[in-house]
């Protein structure tokens, strides 16, 4: 089963669509509780990241028998340390984005955690490309 | 104990999100930091904060929280209310600071 979804950069009122549509298919699938908590945390986290830091982007989803594959694309300014980027706490976000208690620094090591592979690739002033793959147990 | 229960020992303000007050309540957690939140909170507790925007709703309904309690008197955005009726999440509010929420929260749900 393939999905896709669009994600406009700033917009934070429609942030959280595609996990609540992923989320809802996985149950209707019967995936265990436990994965599909994790698959929605690190997906949710991607997408938060491309509303705040990039300008647009596509979340495309793959489900086969025994994994889930998501890759969020997006154009934006891309990450110029990756490394960095994945300590907990580190974040460039705006000071309006951290009002609304986003950028903590929490995003990447929330997906890092919540995912079974994670690979990121990324072009300063091009975009960034996130695939996260989570196992059906 | 259900959503319900706790509005009226705590005397809370019910916002939006009635359908949701059935919902079982197993612990609270507070924090104002949407990513510690969808990272760290647990399903059926209940998320005290002082973020107003619709993005709470957003997180507290894919983490399957019991529901909101919004502290110092604040309210709601507008479209914070018409996401919580969609996704029967209840939105609560009262005149106490966090600290002291938390507090009765916590001795209310450990007694
Ligand atoms: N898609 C992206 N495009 C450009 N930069 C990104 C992207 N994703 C992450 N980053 C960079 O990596 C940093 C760390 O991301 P992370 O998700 O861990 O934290 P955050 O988004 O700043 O805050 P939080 O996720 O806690 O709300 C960001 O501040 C940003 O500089
Ligand atoms: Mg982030």
């Amino acid at each position: 089963m393939k999905l896709t979804f669009t994600i406009q950069g700033g917009d934070f009122t429609h942030a959280g669509h595609p996990s609540s549509e992923v989320k809802k298919i996985l149950k209707q699938l019967a995936i265990d509780g436990k994965t599909i908590k994790n698959i929605v945390i690190a997906l949710y986290e991607a997408e938060v990241n491309v509303v705040a830091h990039a300008w647009k982007g596509t979340v495309n989803v793959e489900i086969d028998e025994n994994k889930i594959t998501i890759w969020v694309i997006d154009e934006g300014p891309g990450i110029p340390d990756v490394e960095l980027a994945m300590q907990p706490g580190f974040s460039t976000a705006s000071s309006k984005v951290r009002e609304m208690g986003f950028g903590a620094g929490m995003g990447l090591p929330n997906i890092k955690k919540n995912t079974d592979k994670l690979q990121i690739e990324t072009e300063v002033g091009k975009g960034t490309k996130v695939k996260m793959v989570n196992y059906f147990s | 104990m259900k959503v319900s229960e706790l509005v009226e020992k705590l005397d809370l303000k019910v916002y939006s999100g009635q359908k949701g007050l059935d919902r079982e309540i197993t612990g609270g957690y507070v924090s104002d930091l949407l990513s510690d939140v969808m990272g760290n909170a647990q399903e059926g507790q209940l998320w005290i904060t002082l973020q107003v925007h619709q993005n709470v709703i957003a997180i507290a309904s894919l983490k399957d929280m019991a529901a909101v309690i919004l502290v110092n008197n604040l309210e709601p955005q507008e479209n914070t209310i018409s996401h919580s009726n969609d996704e029967n999440v209840p939105v609560l509010g009262t005149s106490l600071p966090t600290f002291e929420i938390a507090g009765k929260l916590f001795q209310i749900l450990n007694s």
